[in-house]
């Protein structure tokens, strides 16, 4: 499949709060630290809507909008892909306990956040694009299929285009069926063509089990950003951003559908 | 871009199962529709399209066990569809076949299940039977029909509400264009849970009385379940399916997340970028298959956007009023209910219609008429102001 260029990136996670933070730790500037995330308040959300945005929604935005505050984005011209697991495990356990009382009054609201596509949802309310927007989950691959849907819609609409893959520890008792140990967003800039911003050029290789038998998931030697890597779907994407922040060409295989993986490979521009 | 064909499709709704007991109860004019009585929303004064037979457990994949996954197997194993599914991974191999299934709540039920017993128990945990993983996560049903046919090519559900599985067909075009699958089975599948039944109500969107889409006095929708799936694949001159997909316009309201924009902007931009990548023009569309929730506004705006673009002449009606809004289904139910009309050279009236309201100046069809249908578009708009309009055309 044709390569992607990177123009922008950004991380939060407790101990990756931002990309800064991301990269020093990933040079080894900086001890990995996860101490909880303070609350973030969006920027580019009218008053309404950022009353009524969640823990998820905060953290998208905390991503989506650090990298529309690099000078040259133009969100307002972006198309979007939103991937995440699970979704708002939030909504689904008020909703659900709304649901259990005789009454079963659902919040209007929270109804209305309950649709994955909330956070695109806002999103767009944010940035005012019309441009096509997919909001998706494929389980444990979500994050590399949503690249997939990324690049391929990039390339389809010749626009560059917004990737947010985000997974959240959920509430109790949704917890002991869905054991997600910590929050984790992340957000590219993709662009179909190289610009003067790009970052680096990702292209991406196929493999499955009979022509690359010994292929598996590219690992992190830090056991704390390994275990975060293996437990929350969205945080499949560290390999591609611990590459990133290494600015050489490194090449990270992802798991991909059964018996099959993709050889992320990352050149610097 | 690729022309994908249709080469096969079924749909389950509360007309019935398969294509041909739908078809013909759209043909007679006979509604899916009734007064709610689901377990304990027999309460809340709506209607809705249920689909019988769903209370038998699965017997294969059993870890998916719950509505919406006996939804699926219950559609795919219409028209023969899974027989024709499984020629295709002959032809192509088992790792060429994508999956791409639109869903807004999946198995959601089972986590309602789950709260009920874990809150009338007053336990800690929630139930052992409880499997989160396999019956209410949104993946659930795309994994679900992978492993009904023992695929492992690229999967995914797409999930923004109501316009899920018309995106399907989206996603799957540019993904066979990228050369990840060769084909794709494109899917839709939503099931009956309190979440939707209260959710809407809560909003006050669903109708007291049965959906009337695009009626003067027109109060809301009516909830219904449904599956609907299709096999499609790159269109040869060799291949003989009748009708092809032409093309796909996406669209953001960037407006508001339960409202759509009050002119139908976003609706517009949609159905406009959807004729540009079909190189047509508004006079070769012959009918339109609306969205038509039968809401004050989704009516309203979505008339806005339709008589911009084509004008006050054009047949055009919502099929809601026989399924009910099946939400993550509806699009592909009314892409297959589209292709009929192409097979059949007939376009269905608006059901339940009795006086259009006279701010709606499309052409409302209060009849169905048999004419030339070559080409349809047809509308889906979702939560999140995610709009997808489709259009279908005979392979001549």
């Amino acid at each position: 499949m044709k390569p992607i260029f990177i123009d922008a990136v950004s991380v939060c996670s407790p101990g990756l709060a931002s990309w800064e933070i991301a990269q020093a730790v990933f040079q080894h500037q900086l001890d990995f630290a996860p101490t909880p995330l303070e609350r973030y308040k969006p920027t580019k959300l009218p008053a309404n809507e950022r009353r009524r945005a969640t823990q998820l929604i905060r953290l998208t935005f905390k991503v989506c909008e650090s990298i529309a505050a690099e000078r040259h984005i133009n969100m307002s011209d972006f198309a979007s892909v939103f991937t995440s697991s699970h979704g708002d495990s939030y909504i689904i356990d008020q909703i659900s306990r709304a649901l259990t009382l005789s009454e079963k009054l659902v919040s209007p609201t929270q109804f209305h956040n309950s649709v994955h596509n909330s956070a695109a949802g806002y999103w767009g309310i944010a940035t005012g694009s019309t441009l096509p927007s997919c909001s998706l989950s494929a389980g444990e691959d979500s994050f590399i299929t949503g690249l997939l849907e990324a690049i391929c819609l990039s390339h389809a609409l010749g626009k560059s285009t917004l990737l947010a893959a985000y997974d959240i520890t959920p509430p109790s008792p949704l917890l002991q069926k869905l054991p997600i140990p910590q929050d984790f967003a992340c957000a590219f800039a993709l662009s179909p063509v190289e610009t003067s911003h790009s970052m680096a050029k990702l292209t991406l290789d196929f493999f499955n089990d009979e022509s690359m038998a010994t292929q598996v998931d590219t690992s992190l030697e830090n056991t704390e950003l390994e275990h975060l890597r293996t437990h929350n779907p969205a945080a499949r994407a560290l390999p591609l951003l611990q590459a990133l922040a290494s600015k050489s060409s490194e090449t990270k295989t992802l798991h991909f559908v059964q018996n099959h993986s993709i050889a992320m490979t990352v050149t610097p521009c | 871009m690729s022309i994908l064909q249709i080469s096969h499709y079924t749909l389950t709704t509360s007309l019935g199962r398969g294509v041909d007991s739908n078809w013909q109860k759209i043909q007679s004019g006979t509604t899916g529709l009734k007064p709610c009585d689901f377990l304990e929303s027999h309460t809340l004064k709506t209607w809705i399209g249920e689909v019988e037979g769903l209370d038998i457990p699965l017997t294969k994949n059993t870890e998916f066990d719950c509505r919406n996954n006996r939804l699926s197997a219950l559609g795919l194993q219409q028209d023969n569809f899974e027989e024709i599914v499984l020629k295709a991974k002959e032809k192509y191999g088992s790792s060429r076949i994508g999956v791409f299934i639109g869903t807004s709540t999946s198995g959601i039920q089972q986590t309602e299940l789950a709260y009920k017993e874990h809150h009338s128990l007053s336990s800690e945990n929630l139930p052992d039977w409880y499997n989160y993983d396999k019956t209410h996560h949104i993946y659930s049903v795309a994994e679900f029909v992978k492993k009904q046919f023992g695929l492992n090519g690229m999967t995914l559900a797409i999930s923004t509400a109501c316009s899920s599985s018309a995106k399907v067909f989206a996603s799957a075009q540019r993904a066979i264009d990228a050369g990840l699958c060769d084909a794709a089975i494109v899917g839709g599948v939503d099931s009956l849970c309190y979440t939707t039944l209260y959710g809407f109500h809560s909003l006050q969107v669903t109708a007291e009385n049965i959906c009337r889409p695009s009626n003067l006095d027109r109060e809301g929708i009516s909830i219904g379940e449904g599956a609907g799936f299709a096999l499609v694949e790159k269109h040869t001159e060799a291949n003989d399916a009748d009708v092809l997909l032409l093309a796909y316009g996406e669209s953001a309201d960037a407006y508001h997340m339960s409202t759509p924009h009050p002119n139908g902007d976003g609706a517009y931009l949609a159905m406009q970028s959807a004729l540009n990548q079909a190189k047509l023009k508004v006079e070769d569309i012959d009918y339109i298959n609306l969205h038509g929730t039968g809401t004050r506004t989704n009516d309203a705006a979505e008339g806005i956007a339709v008589g911009r673009l084509f004008g006050s002449d054009l047949p055009c009606s919502s099929t809601k009023g026989w399924t009910g809004h099946t939400l993550g289904a509806a699009g592909i139910i009314e892409a297959i209910i589209s292709t009929l009309c192409i097979k059949h050279d007939w376009s269905p009236q608006s059901l339940n219609t009795e006086t259009v309201d006279p701010d709606i100046t499309i052409n409302i069809a209060l009849q169905a008429s048999s004419h030339k249908v070559k080409n349809v578009l047809s509308n889906s708009f979702g939560f999140g102001g995610s709009n997808c309009s489709l259009i279908l055309g005979a392979a001549q």
